[in-house]
């Protein structure tokens, strides 16, 4: 039985272990890091402020490793489409005379729609025009801030209406923010779908062998598009609960770089960036983690600047120690030491055909 | 002639996470002979030729090449010491040119001196007969032509091993009989040549000893002369030799008033197949038969709509219907067991469960996913029905042989109980153990009433099994056979006389 | 399974050569296009200098950059990188002890570092290029901000004359408004373009270490089995990107005279635009190097036709992506038709955790 249950986990060792070292980290430096406290009405903390905060990013993440495990490329435009959609959002918003609930579902009825047509976009070029899918959303990487500053009008629109605040901040008598109640209501919209179709298997079968799985009655272009609207509508909620957050519309610095985040997620999420078996659970987790590090960097005082540094020597930590020849080599050692001698050469030298261990 | 050994290798052991490919083997090779190395599935045929070849570090044993010790860490170093390799994948780079991939990775001059490597590479291309040019970029030719200048790459080398790993799989006659001519020549010069293959009329043909593998194990060594057909199967197959003669055919009841389970009119496909009618009835087992490039898989395909469809019409019994994409085709009731299994079958990183069940949840719709308890049950069934080897259903159908995978690509169609299904190349590059048990399931497939169309390169597998035998040549149907003319000899006869109208 | 193929009448044009050859007519065509609307500033051969004097770091980073994507990788740190080099050199050369020499040494000298770095890290400890350049990106920026936070001019006098050092050519040139003939002016940046683009060009073509980077990027297996260390090929690789960005460093600080945070910043996804609009595919195994200047001034004369047609700054990026999108989708579209037998080539290795790329069929 626990045999069972670790192998289903051991996927997201990874992610899990980063968090726990973090974790650990922060308690050495103040051992208070734990303490929730109540502000406004709501829990306020370090991890509070970490589920917060990490609310776009899991978000995004969770459309990232769609995209990735079918498509075997990432959608680097992520950021910019929920700038544009969430440009159309406060537009709508601006222009009524009253902002009603029925207003902002509409509002972010008609962002999303516009995601979707974003999603649409980057998953015609990729499907249909076989582009790959970073070279495909570099155009809208490039292009898309300056068609939602067209949109906005002008420099950073304002929003700020009660419904605004309390979706970017705390509904009174709540005492969880409103976007980890949205995040928590998104990942259980994703759970529902995937128990309710065969989305997992198709996405799936397509990233790790598209042939296969057109010869199976699987539409593989079908299935690459259809990953490419989730991530549209990914970015339109990612979008929604930015400028909520925010109360303004910056079209230069909304969620900017996100997408590097988000890639770092799934990757550290246990994905492979080649496509095939995906972890929602481990991008969930890497997404946080990610958010974690961001935090506890600040909360070491490490000057702004220098955080960037410690970010990409973390990183770089992180996946020395994950890498196939690393853990080979950790392998052969400990064997060693237990003197069983097992052939854990494997990953040093099975390069030749890449075909697997056995063969005919 | 023969002459002194000049590889030796001894207690030879090789492991992989789970799996041991290679315990204790020796194996010992002449210079001047043709060496060839047989076994089935998981023999541990391929781990052995990429531990000489360098690919590979072994775990233990010694390996000696012209009496000094050696230890190879990469391909380079084996490349280096007279040691080529030609694997069954073309190991070459598609965006180089013919004469790059001859000559790249072997000079040591900084400096790429263009003209002399393209006359000479034309120089080389010539001498071999390979229809190629120097300057050709090499994803501009075919695979068959690929692997020749493979082949022309280890020979140039002046090897003193040449090893070849299923060279002959994607020739057709006069290729294969090409490269038979280039390995005797290289014999005569005093090259030892180990040549892995599955088709034992060419071990026959060329070999001069036979060394046996089993489940990793070394069987023996053998003069080929010495050694009768028979008991070198026994030999592979060890205990589990079963009595392919005993297999008896299904012969259908085909009344001219019976309606065709399936029937092709007129039907062509970007593969360039020419327009052509087929029938077949309920409970048949027909096969295609044709040398390399006859269009037998193209047919099949266009059949499955895996390749587009440029005109025609087919009836799935009597009724005229739309197939236009291997969804319609299966949802008619046809399965295709694609002749790549590697390419086109498996899903590698899924699970067997996932493989087997995956054809049937695409019938059931996006939206009607199974339970892991109904998709575990189809799965231990057929894993029980089909005798796949495989720790759980959940494992990666990577991790499993060649023969068990080819299982779970059967388990995959059968659970669709089709009406009609197309085996191409069911049996090509598994063990001959698994390659009667399926012979054996397509005549009792048959009896049940499924039509099934089973296409091999080898005719004996066909004439057991089918009880109509169409014959193609150069994309076109030339005869059909049945019943009494039902004789190898027939079938060249037809091959032979075909197409000339 | 198909017969032998029969040769046919011509060799036909490899995809490296055909990609580049339709990056060529294009830019031509996009020149003339230029010159039939504001013949004013385009018909000077002035303007045609200018693309190169003031975009040398520009040109000089794709060319590293072109190298690594044929062999199958890529590099997104270069922009962060040169910028980095910009800063530590402006503020060597303000520290008082500061000469040329050194300067140029401390940009080569970084350059490399981080190319050593990354290298080792993605070809021998076989992780993934995205992540690990990410990071370098994120070091150099950060790195560059801990330097020094505001801007440095550069006020040594050697370092002006260097500035303001450019190669006159007497007999080319225009008359301006007053009648006065002005000649051509080559700036020093334009000639280490010109001598980059020559040495690594024949690298690519005529040397052994080039046609390894092409194997590579074409099936990284298969150059394995035939005997090329791919692991040190692409080693080098990294290492020369890590240079060109060190190099494009100096040539930046020498033009623009001041070391800036936001020096090159975004220079990385420009550099990738031009290495893909000059026939550099992402996939690895195709690309020119001579494509790649022309990919980078095809996108600079698209901008500034952009620029020129008066659409506002805040546009400008819209009708890039816009063009760009055209392009790409013209490569994708000719690619396809070429491989009209179903050939695959392999994906990208780094997209791929244990860096397996998929055989060619």
């Amino acid at each position: 039985m626990m045999r069972s249950l670790m192998k289903r986990f051991s996927h997201l060792f990874l992610p899990l272990s980063v968090m726990a070292l973090l974790i650990i980290i922060n308690l050495v430096k103040g051992a208070d890091y734990f303490r929730i406290t109540m502000v406004n009405g709501a829990f306020y903390g370090n991890i509070p402020n970490i589920f917060f905060g990490a609310s776009e990013l899991v978000i995004l993440s969770i459309g990232m490793t769609l995209v990735t495990a079918a498509s075997r490329g990432q959608d680097i435009s992520i950021g910019e489409s929920a700038t544009i959609t969430s440009a159309v959002f406060v537009q709508y918003v601006l222009q009524a005379n009253e902002v009603t609930l029925l207003t902002i579902l509409v509002a972010f009825l008609l962002s999303s729609v516009v995601g979707l047509a974003l999603g649409a976009f980057n998953g015609t070029l990729v499907s249909i025009f076989k582009v790959q899918p970073m070279v495909a959303s570099l155009i809208l990487f490039t292009g898309g801030r300056s068609i939602a500053f067209m949109i906005d009008g002008k420099l950073s629109p304002i929003l700020a209406n009660d419904l605004s605040n309390k979706i970017g901040t705390v509904i009174p008598g709540i005492p969880i923010q409103t976007p980890i109640i949205l995040t928590v209501i998104f990942i259980a919209l994703i759970a529902v779908l995937f128990k309710t179709t065969n989305l997992r298997l198709y996405v799936e079968a397509v990233g790790t062998n598209p042939n296969a799985a057109r010869l199976n009655g699987i539409n593989p272009k079908k299935v690459i598009f259809l990953t490419f609207l989730i991530m549209g509508f990914c970015s339109a909620f990612a979008g929604f609960i930015a400028v909520n957050k925010a109360g303004r519309h910056d079209s230069v610095n909304l969620l900017k770089l996100i997408m590097m985040d988000a890639i770092l997620a799934v990757a550290i999420g246990g994905n492979s960036l080649n496509g095939g078996k995906f972890s929602i659970t481990g991008s969930i987790i890497g997404a946080y983690t990610i958010e974690m590090l961001n935090r506890t960097l600040l909360r070491l005082e490490i000057e702004p600047a220098m955080i960037k540094v410690f970010k990409a020597v973390f990183i770089i930590i992180l996946m020395v120690v994950a890498s196939p020849v690393v853990r080979a080599s950790i392998t052969k050692v400990v064997d060693k030491v237990r003197g069983k001698g097992r052939g854990a050469s494997a990953a040093m030298t099975v390069k030749a055909t890449g075909d697997g261990e056995k063969e005919e | 002639m023969l002459g002194n050994t000049i590889l030796e290798m001894r207690g030879i052991s090789k492991s992989f996470p789970g799996v041991k490919a290679l315990d204790s083997v020796d194996f010992t090779l002449r210079s001047g002979e043709i060496h060839a190395l047989m076994g089935e599935n998981g023999a541990g045929k391929s781990t052995l030729i990429k531990v000489i070849a360098g690919a590979y570090e072994k775990d233990s044993g010694s390996i000696t090449l012209e009496g000094a010790p050696i230890h190879f860490k990469a391909p380079q170093e084996a490349q280096n010491n007279g040691i080529g390799t030609v694997y069954q994948e073309i190991m070459l780079c598609p965006n180089l040119t013919v004469a790059e991939n001859m000559y790249i990775g072997r000079s040591h001059s900084p400096i790429v001196n263009w003209k002399q490597m393209n006359e000479q590479g034309q120089r080389l291309l010539a001498s071999l007969n390979i229809p190629a040019r120097a300057t050709q970029e090499l994803s501009s030719c075919s695979l068959a032509v690929q692997q020749m200048i493979a082949i022309a790459r280890a020979v140039d080398m002046d090897c003193k091993i040449l090893i070849l790993d299923e060279p002959t799989s994607s020739l057709d006659e006069d290729e294969v009989h090409t490269l038979f001519a280039l390995m005797r020549e290289l014999k005569g010069r005093g090259v030892g040549i180990i040549f892995i293959t599955h088709f034992l009329e060419q071990v026959y043909e060329i070999s001069d000893r036979i060394t046996v593998l089993r489940n990793g194990k070394l069987v023996g060594e053998y003069e080929t002369i010495a050694l009768p057909q028979i008991e070198l199967i026994s030999k592979m197959l060890g205990n589990e030799l079963d009595d392919i003669t005993g297999l008896k055919k299904y012969e259908p009841d085909v009344s001219d008033a019976s309606v065709p389970v399936f029937e092709a009119i007129g039907l062509s496909s970007v593969a360039g197949v020419r327009p052509f009618d087929f029938t077949i009835q309920k409970g048949e087992v027909n096969g295609f038969a044709g040398l390399l490039g006859s269009g037998r898989s193209e047919s099949a395909r266009a059949i499955f709509t895996a390749d587009r469809v440029t005109g025609g019409e087919v009836r799935m019994k009597g009724k005229r219907v739309k197939i236009k994409t291997p969804l319609n085709a299966i949802q008619h009731g046809i399965g295709y067991l694609p002749e790549d299994r590697k390419g086109d079958g498996i899903i590698e990183d899924l699970s067997v469960r996932d493989n087997i069940i995956l054809t049937l949840q695409v019938l059931n719709g996006f939206f009607k996913p199974f339970s892991l308890k109904q998709a575990q049950e189809f799965a231990e069934e057929y894993i029980e029905r089909l005798n796949i080897k495989t720790p759980t259903a959940d494992t990666p159908i990577k991790s499993l042989s060649g023969g068990n995978q080819q299982k779970v690509i059967l388990a995959r169609w059968l659970l669709t109980h089709p009406e009609y299904l197309i085996l191409d190349e069911p049996t090509r590059g598994i063990d001959v153990g698994t390659k009667v048990e399926i012979q054996k399931l397509v005549i009792a497939l048959a009896h049940e009433g499924m039509s099934v169309t089973f296409i091999s390169s080898e005719i004996d597998e066909m004439l057991r099994t089918c009880s109509r035998l169409i014959v193609m040549k150069d994309r076109e149907i030339v005869g059909e056979l049945r019943g009494s003319q039902l004789t190898e000899s027939a079938v060249m006869n037809v091959i032979a006389k075909g197409g000339k109208k | 399974m198909a017969g032998v193929n029969a040769i046919k009448g011509k060799t036909r044009l490899s995809n490296s050569n055909l990609l580049f050859l339709i990056a060529a007519i294009i830019f031509v065509l996009m020149y003339l296009f230029a010159i039939i609307l504001y013949p004013g500033s385009f018909l000077q051969f002035q303007t045609f200098f200018d693309l190169f004097n003031l975009n040398a770091p520009l040109i000089i980073m794709t060319l590293g950059l072109c190298i690594v994507m044929i062999g199958g990788g890529i590099d997104i740190s270069i922009g962060a990188v040169c910028g980095l080099v910009t800063m530590a050199c402006a503020f060597f050369l303000e520290s008082g002890m500061g000469s040329i020499w050194g300067a140029i040494l401390i940009s080569l000298g970084i350059g490399i570092i981080f190319g050593v770095l990354q290298g080792y890290l993605i070809a021998y400890l076989e992780i993934q290029p995205f992540i690990i350049t990410l990071s370098g990106l994120f070091m150099a920026q950060g790195l560059l901000t801990t330097l020094h936070k505001d801007p440095i001019n550069v006020t040594v006098p050697a370092f002006v004359k260097l500035r303001d050092f450019d190669i006159v050519i007497n007999w080319l040139g225009t008359r301006n408004r007053l009648g006065v003939f002005i000649p051509c002016e080559i700036k020093p940046g334009t000639i280490i373009v010109a001598i980059l683009l020559v040495i690594l060009a024949s690298l690519m073509k005529w040397s052994r270490f080039g046609r390894n980077v092409y194997a590579v990027g074409g099936n990284a297996n298969s150059a394995n089995m035939l005997g090329i260390n791919v692991k040190r090929t692409m080693f080098t690789t990294y290492v020369i990107s890590g240079l060109t960005a060190g190099i494009a460093g100096f040539v930046y600080i020498m033009t623009t005279g001041a070391g800036n945070v936001g020096n090159a910043a975004g220079a990385e996804m420009k550099a990738i635009a031009s290495a893909i609009i000059g026939g550099t595919l992402l996939n690895g195994g195709v690309g020119n190097l001579l494509g790649a200047p022309i990919g980078t001034l095809t996108l600079l004369v698209i901008n500034e036709l952009i620029r020129a047609a008066g659409v506002q700054s805040n546009f400008q990026a819209m009708v890039s992506g816009l063009l760009l999108y055209f392009f790409i989708v013209l490569q994708s579209i000719i690619m396809s038709l070429r491989d009209k037998r179903g050939f695959k080539m392999a994906l990208p290795p780094w997209l791929s955790l244990s860096g397996k790329s998929q055989r060619g069929r």
